[in-house]
C-alpha cells in the first residue's frame, strides 16, 4: 500500500498587470484550469483550500466556489505571508493523507500590481504628546527609527550577515544572482517581465535598500496559480494519460522558525528553510545532489545567496563559491529558477507557492518548451513567508 | 533641565543610557518588548538585564525608501553587544557602504527627537562608530 499523494492537474495564469480581472477573476482561471489540465471537474473534488493574503479576511474559497461549482465541500482559507499557496496545497495533501477524500483543490491568488514598496507599519507619532504604546512602550514608530520592518531591507541584512560570515559576498555578486533570473525569464512566456538585464543596468537602477536595487527585489504583480491533488488510490483508476501527467508529491514540508538568539531582531529565515529541506529530504529519500531543479524563494537577490545554502545546494558556507562556480544557471549543475524567480517572473504574494510548483510539474512532465530542463526527474520548491513559514515540497516525475 | 521620555521603554536614560533587556530567569533567553512567557523555554519569570553598550556590527543595509516622517537614506543593522543581539540604526556615519563596514565596532549614542506641547523630549537611540 502506499500513501503517496499526486498532483493531478496544476495551472498558473500570466503574472502581470490584470486591470480587467478581479482577484475572483483571476483565482478561477487558475482553479479551472488545474480542473482541466486534470482531467476532472469540480464535483469530484472534496476539499478546498485557498489563499489571499492581501483580501483582508475575505472566504477567498468560497467566492471561488460561487463562480465555478458550490458542491458544499470543506473550505480551509489560509494565510502564512509568502508561504500562503505553499500551506493551501499542503492543506490538501493532509486532508487527502488523512483519509477525509480522495482529490483536493488548492488555490492562491493575489492582486498586487503598482502595490509599491511593502514596508512594516510604523505607528504614527501622536500629535503633541509622546506617549508610549504597544509592546515596545514607544513614543513614535520604530520602523526606520529602530533599524528597518521593509522587507527590502530585512532580506538585505540577511544577505549581508551571511557574506559578513562566510566572505566574498558583494554588491556585484548579489547583482549577478539577478541577472541571472532576469535571464532565465526571457524564456518563460508567463514571467511578469521577460527581458534580460545587464549587470550594469541592475547594478545601475534605483537603490531600495542596499545592496538590492529594484530588479533585485521580487516584482509586486497579479496572478494566480491552482492545483489538483489526488490520492494515490483514486490515481490507480484514472486513465493511462492521467496517470503518466501525474506528478508524485515525495515530500510536503512546512515548518516555523524555532527560537534563537536573535531570531526576534532580525528575522532567521536560515534555520527553519534548513529543517524543511532536511526533513523533506528525508521524506523523499533523495539528496540535493538528486534534483534536477530548484525553484526557490527569491524575494530579493540576497536572499537567494542564502537559500543555496539553506537547502543544501552547496557545503554550508559555500554559497558564493556555488553561485561561481555556474552551477544555478539553467545549463548548471543545479538549476535555479528558471522560470525567472520571484525578481522577474514576478511574486503575487499568495500564487507563488504553487506558481513554483507548476513550474517544477512542467519541466517533469516535459512540457517547458523552450526552457525545458532535459531529462528532469526530480525538482524542489521552495517559499518562505516572513513571520516565519517555510514550505518546501519535492515532486518527482511518474514512473508510468 | 526638561523633563526626558526614552523612544521606547528598553531605554535607560540618565548620566550613562544603556539598553535593558528581560531575561529569562530560566534559560537566559533576552528579549526587548513586554513578554508574556519565553519564547526559548515558556518560562514565565524575567529579570532586568543591562545590554552592553559597545558593540560590533553584525549586519546593516542602507534603507533609501522608508516610511513617511523617516529621512532617507538612513543605515539599519544589527549589532551584537557581547552575545545580545540589538536592532537599531547606525547613526553619526556617512550612509554609504564605503563608510559601513561589516565588522566595525560601534557604541551606543542617544539623539532627541523633539520636545511636545509639555516640554518633554524624547530620545531615541542609536550605535556610532567607535
Ligand atoms: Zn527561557
Amino acid at each position: 500500500m502506499s500513501d503517496a499523494v499526486w498532483i493531478l492537474g496544476i495551472t498558473m495564469t500570466k503574472f502581470g498587470k490584470h486591470a480587467d480581472k478581479d482577484v475572483i477573476d483571476l483565482a478561477a482561471e487558475a482553479a479551472l484550469g488545474a480542473l482541466a489540465d486534470g482531467g476532472v471537474s469540480m464535483t469530484d473534488i472534496g476539499v478546498l483550500a485557498a489563499g489571499n493574503l492581501m483580501g483582508g479576511g475575505a472566504p477567498t474559497g468560497q467566492l471561488i466556489q460561487k463562480q465555478i461549482g458550490q458542491t458544499g465541500i470543506p473550505v480551509f482559507n489560509v494565510s502564512n505571508a509568502c508561504a500562503t499557496g505553499a500551506t493551501a496545497l499542503r492543506t490538501t495533501i493532509m486532508a487527502i493523507k488523512a483519509g477525509e477524500c480522495d482529490m483536493g483543490l488548492a488555490v492562491g491568488v493575489e492582486k498586487l500590481a503598482g502595490a509599491g514598496l511593502l514596508a512594516g507599519g510604523s505607528a504614527k507619532t501622536d500629535g503633541n504628546h509622546w506617549t508610549p504604546r504597544g509592546r515596545y512602550g514607544s513614543v513614535a514608530g520604530v520602523d526606520g527609527r529602530i533599524g528597518t520592518d521593509t522587507m527590502p531591507g530585512t532580506f538585505a541584512q540577511i544577505g549581508m550577515e551571511y557574506g559578513h560570515r562566510y566572505g566574498g559576498a558583494s554588491f556585484e555578486l548579489f547583482a549577478r544572482i539577478s541577472e541571472k533570473n532576469h535571464a532565465h525569464s526571457t524564456l518563460n512566456p508567463l514571467a511578469a517581465y521577460t527581458k534580460a538585464m545587464s549587470l550594469e543596468q541592475i547594478m545601475g537602477d534605483v537603490m531600495i535598500a542596499y545592496p538590492n536595487t529594484r530588479p533585485m527585489c521580487s516584482a509586486n504583480c497579479d496572478g494566480a496559480a491552482a492545483a489538483v491533488v489526488v490520492s494515490d488510490a483514486k490515481l490507480k483508476t484514472l486513465s493511462a494519460e492521467q496517470r503518466r501527467r501525474a506528478v508524485k508529491v515525495a515530500a510536503s514540508v512546512l515548518t516555523s522558525d524555532p527560537w534563537e538568539e536573535a531570531c526576534q531582531i532580525l528575522p532567521n529565515v536560515n534555520t527553519l528553510t534548513r529543517n524543511a529541506a532536511r526533513q523533506a529530504y528525508e521524506q523523499a529519500g533523495v539528496g540535493p545532489e538528486d534534483l534536477d531543479l530548484v525553484e526557490l524563494h527569491d524575494c530579493f537577490a540576497t536572499a537567494e545567496l542564502v537559500h543555496y545554502d539553506n537547502l543544501m545546494l552547496c557545503p554550508e558556507g559555500g554559497a558564493v563559491d556555488f553561485f561561481n562556480s555556474g552551477a544555478p544557471w539553467r545549463d548548471g549543475s543545479t538549476p535555479v529558477n528558471v522560470s525567472g524567480g520571484l525578481q522577474s517572473k514576478g511574486h503575487p504574494i499568495a500564487a507563488t507557492g504553487i506558481a513554483n510548483i507548476w513550474e517544477i510539474c512542467h519541466h517533469l512532465r516535459g512540457e517547458a518548451g523552450p526552457r525545458q530542463i532535459e531529462g528532469a526527474r526530480v525538482g524542489l520548491a521552495h517559499v518562505i513567508g516572513l513571520g516565519s513559514a517555510c514550505g518546501v515540497h519535492i515532486l518527482e516525475r511518474s514512473a508510468a | 533641565m526638561s523633563a526626558q521620555i526614552p523612544l521606547v521603554d528598553y531605554l535607560a536614560l540618565g548620566d550613562r543610557p544603556h539598553l535593558v533587556a528581560h531575561e529569562c530567569t530560566a534559560c537566559g533567553a533576552r528579549f526587548f518588548d513586554r513578554r508574556n512567557a519565553c519564547a526559548s523555554c515558556s518560562a514565565t519569570e524575567f529579570r532586568d538585564a543591562d545590554v552592553a553598550t559597545d558593540g560590533e556590527l553584525r549586519a546593516y543595509t542602507i534603507v533609501s525608501f522608508a516610511a513617511p516622517g523617516i529621512p532617507v537614506p538612513f543605515v539599519a543593522g544589527v549589532v551584537d553587544c557581547a552575545g545580545t543581539s540589538v536592532r537599531s540604526n547606525i547613526i553619526n556615519v556617512d550612509p554609504t557602504p564605503e563608510a559601513v563596514r561589516l565588522g566595525m565596532p560601534v557604541r551606543l549614542a542617544t539623539y532627541s527627537l523633539g520636545i511636545d506641547d509639555d516640554g518633554v523630549e524624547a530620545i531615541g537611540f542609536g550605535f556610532e562608530p567607535a
